[in-house]
Order: C-alpha cells, then sequence, then structure tokens
C-alpha cells in the first residue's frame, strides 16, 4: 500500500482509484507556453503528467524547469531524471531541488543512450543505474542522507516512481527486475507502451506471485498510433517496443485515412482490458505531439475526468511554481 | 566459469599476498597487469576494480554501454541484442541465460550498489582478497523502514551463494 499523503497522483494509488498519468515532453525553446499549452489539454483528465528528461538524448527545456511550469498549469508533474546526463553530485542535488519546489513525484530510469540522440558525440555519464538512483532518493527522503552520508535537512518528500519494460528480453527477469527496483524503494511503475496484451498478462501474472503491486502501483503504458509510418517508426527505431503481428494488420487492413481512428480504436480496447487486469493500477497515456486526443481517448475507455480542483501540493516555496 | 570463484576465495595466504602486493608497487603494477589480460580476454573487464561477475553471471556488467550493474535497461531488442550496439547480445542476457542455467538467478536480484570510480584501473581480486569488495552487493536495503526486502519479495533466499 502507498503510504497516504500530498498530490493527486499518491492519493490514487493509495486509494486504489484507476490512476491516470500522461506524458508532457519538453520543447527545444525556450518557450514557456509549449508546456502551459500541453497541460492544459490534459489539466482536468490525468492525476498527474510525466515532464520527461531529454527525452531520446535529445536536448530540450529540462524536466525541473518544465515541472515548474506545469505545477504552474495546475498540473501534477512527475519529473523524469535519468541517469544518462548527471553524476551522483548532479542527481542528488535535483532531487533536494524538486523537494524544496514542490515537485511532488519524480520518477527514475537509465534514459536512452545519447547515440540515438542529437549530440550522438556526448559522453555518457551513467554514474549510478537507475536501480541504484531510486536507492539513493529513498535514502534521501526515509533517512535524510545523501550517497555520503551527510545530512538532508529537512529531506524531501516525493512519490518515488520507475518505469519498467516487460517486452523487452531477458522476458522472464523483467518481474524479478521491477522487484529489484519496488526493494529499491519505488513505489509506482510505468511500463513501456502496452500492445501485447498477452506477453503484459504473463508479466504481470508474475509480478502479481511476488507481490509486487501490494507495494507499488503499476501503471500501464498505452498511446494511439497515429498512421502507419509511426507504427514502423515505433518498431524499428524505438529500442524496446514490440507490436504484435494481429496489431500490425489491423492497422494495414485499413485504408490510410482510417488509421488513427483504428489506432485510437485499439487503444480504447486497450485500456478496458488494463482496466479488468489484476494488479493494474493505472494508464499511462503517451499520445506524442497529440495530446488534444487524450481526453477523447480516456472518454471513450470510460474514465471520467478527474476532479478540477488543482493539484495539493505542499512545497516549500509555492511562489516558485 | 564459477570454478574461478573457488580459486579466487579469499584466504589467510591470499589475503597476505595481497598485502604483500600492496607494499611492492612495481609487482602490484605488474599483476594488476596480468589480471587486465586474464579478465580482459576472458570477459571483456574494464577493470573498474569492483569485480560484480561473480553475481552477475560471469557476464561482465561494465561491458554495457550504460554500465548497468542490476539488470538490462529496457531497449533490448526483441532478438536479445544491445540497443547500442545491434550486433553484440546484451550482457544482461547472457548473464540471464548463464544464471539460469546454473540455477543462480536469484544473484541477479542483489542489490549493487553505486561503484567507487577511485578504483578505476586497480585490480579487484586485491581487493576482493582483502575483505573490500565484501560489500558491493546486498540483499538489503540499509533503510530500517523495509529492512531485507528482497527476502521478503521472495526475490532471494539468503545472500548470493558460494
Amino acid at each position: 500500500m502507498i503510504p497516504a499523503g500530498d498530490g493527486r497522483l499518491r492519493t490514487a494509488l493509495h486509494s486504489g482509484r484507476f490512476a491516470v498519468t500522461a506524458e508532457i515532453g519538453p520543447p527545444r525553446g525556450a518557450d514557456a507556453e509549449a508546456i502551459a499549452a500541453k497541460a492544459e489539454l490534459l489539466r482536468d483528465w490525468v492525476d498527474a503528467a510525466n515532464i520527461t528528461d531529454n527525452q531520446g538524448s535529445h536536448t530540450r527545456l529540462a524536466s525541473w524547469a518544465g515541472s515548474i511550469l506545469a505545477l504552474r498549469s495546475g498540473v501534477e508533474p512527475v519529473m523524469q531524471l535519468t541517469t544518462r546526463d548527471r553524476n551522483r553530485i548532479a542527481l542528488q542535488s535535483d532531487l533536494i531541488s524538486a523537494g524544496a519546489v514542490g515537485i511532488p513525484n519524480v520518477m527514475m530510469l537509465s534514459g536512452d543512450h545519447p547515440t540515438f540522440g542529437d549530440h550522438p558525440d556526448a559522453m555518457p555519464v551513467f554514474d549510478l543505474d537507475s536501480v541504484q538512483l531510486i536507492w539513493t532518493a529513498r535514502l534521501m527522503r526515509d533517512q535524510g542522507r545523501l550517497l555520503s552520508g551527510k545530512p538532508v535537512k529537512p529531506a524531501p518528500h516525493w512519490l518515488i516512481g520507475a518505469v519498467e519494460n516487460p517486452f523487452a528480453p531477458p522476458l522472464r527477469f523483467r518481474a524479478q527486475r521491477m522487484g529489484k527496483k519496488v526493494a529499491a524503494g519505488a513505489e509506482f511503475i510505468q511500463t513501456q507502451f502496452v500492445f501485447d496484451l498477452d506477453t503484459f498478462g504473463r508479466w504481470m501474472g508474475e509480478v502479481t506471485d511476488l507481490g509486487l503491486e501490494q507495494r507499488c502501483g503499476v501503471i500501464a503504458g498505452v498511446g494511439p498510433i497515429r498512421t502507419v509510418r509511426a507504427m514502423e517508426f515505433m518498431q524499428s527505431k524505438v529500442p524496446g517496443i514490440h507490436i504484435p503481428d494481429h496489431v500490425v494488420r489491423r492497422l494495414r487492413g485499413v485504408p490510410s485515412d482510417q488509421v488513427a481512428a483504428q489506432g485510437m480504436a485499439l487503444c480504447v480496447e486497450t485500456i478496458e482490458t488494463l482496466r479488468e487486469t489484476a494488479g493494474v493500477a493505472g494508464v499511462h497515456v503517451m499520445a506524442f505531439g497529440h495530446e488534444q486526443v487524450v481526453p477523447e481517448l480516456l472518454e471513450r475507455a470510460g474514465i471520467p475526468p478527474r476532479t478540477a480542483t488543482a493539484p495539493t501540493v505542499t512545497g516549500r516555496t509555492h511562489d516558485a511554481g | 566459469m564459477y570454478l574461478l570463484h573457488h580459486l579466487l576465495t579469499p584466504g589467510t595466504v591470499k589475503r597476505w599476498f595481497a598485502r604483500f602486493l600492496e607494499r611492492h608497487e612495481r609487482l602490484c603494477t605488474a599483476f594488476t597487469q596480468a589480471e587486465k589480460q586474464v579478465k580482459g580476454s576472458a570477459f571483456g573487464c574494464r577493470m573498474c576494480g569492483q569485480c560484480a561477475l561473480p553475481a552477475t553471471g560471469y557476464a561482465c556488467p561494465m561491458t554495457c554501454p550504460k554500465q548497468l550493474r542490476n539488470g538490462p535497461c529496457g531497449g533490448v531488442l526483441a532478438t536479445g541484442a544491445c540497443e547500442v550496439y545491434p550486433d553484440t547480445q546484451c550482457v544482461w542476457v547472457t548473464a540471464y541465460e548463464r544464471a539460469e542455467q546454473e540455477g543462480r538467478v536469484s544473484d541477479l536480484t542483489l542489490l549493487q550498489r553505486p561503484i567507487d570510480h577511485r578504483e578505476w584501473g586497480k585490480s579487484s581480486w586485491v581487493n576482493y582478497w582483502q575483505g573490500r569488495d565484501a560489500d558491493l552487493w546486498t540483499t538489503d536495503d540499509g533503510l530500517t523502514r523495509t529492512h531485507l526486502v528482497l527476502t521478503d519479495l521472495r526475490l532471494v533466499a539468503g545472500g548470493p551463494k558460494a
């Protein structure tokens, strides 16, 4: 059980209400409005929105800044933090900062390798791995200590998140790997896109066998495929996404002007199945560049809007938000 | 390969030898070079000085482009290949296959601590024989709120098998 506390996402996971998160990819420009516009589309429909950290190793506005901008727009942020670009000094510093400005959720991952991004010539840092960073975050929050042993006073009190990909080899190790993250301190896990419900179901079975869903909210990743080209891109250029043959056939089997509608229908059906799957605590909707479809998607899947109140966060410096 | 581990298990003689080496800089350098040659050709060792091999199915996690010591990233290709070097198998796929074959999958669930970057280039055997590696991995997250969580989660029965 996730301990009670502030924040919509924490409250949803604590109470067992089906949680909804989405994603806001920050812009490349110094453009606060871009975050506000996406936040506006999502605000009434999600418990929280992930602010990605230089996603795909492409340089963007920082996730901490995007998180503050999302807070300003009334959307509770999940600040993503990758181990790719920063060593343990900078990572811990960012985690302290997130606590100070009232960012209620942090989610930690290793991140895409620089070779996939716009600076393939960059130094990959990976000083810590994702499990070690999650562990470090919990050490900071629950024991008020840095890795060095120095005290962190007052300690931050964000909710700690992580990711898992149930579809990447070695498949039989994936639930146990999630277990390591839960042991290290993860309180919610967001998964890679679920298109392959059979593999997801097997993984979820292993997760519940280990009792992990009792300690950590499992939020399944979903998203609508809009075009055949987008599907091909996901298959060939985004490591770790598995689109089964029957899904490919279904989307290729309709005229090109109906692919988007078919992709929406498929995503709605996936969300409906996930809601019925034991141990699934919510969905994480990823709709890069077409966030406007998120409300329709959720409505059709029978997930009502969230209460239209602003997120309750107890930042130490609300004015920063 | 697990035999190698038995050969290297610390004892009084090896501890004495490690101390002796550390007092003699040239000998120690030569020994470290020899270790580098042996482990480099056998495991692709990068000389991090804090060897995780006994707990990772003897697949070196430092050969992973992200140097992940706690398991594979989410980008492993469907074929089991590395996302960064698609013509090589993911080191954690190798680790899992070997550990499964040997009945040692629980080794892979141990929490690997962050490494000390000051140890790069030093002999991990000298460190190991003097007990400095004893705390590289653990079943205990060290936090009082949920003690021995890996055991609670039924991920491991105890520590790594000898």
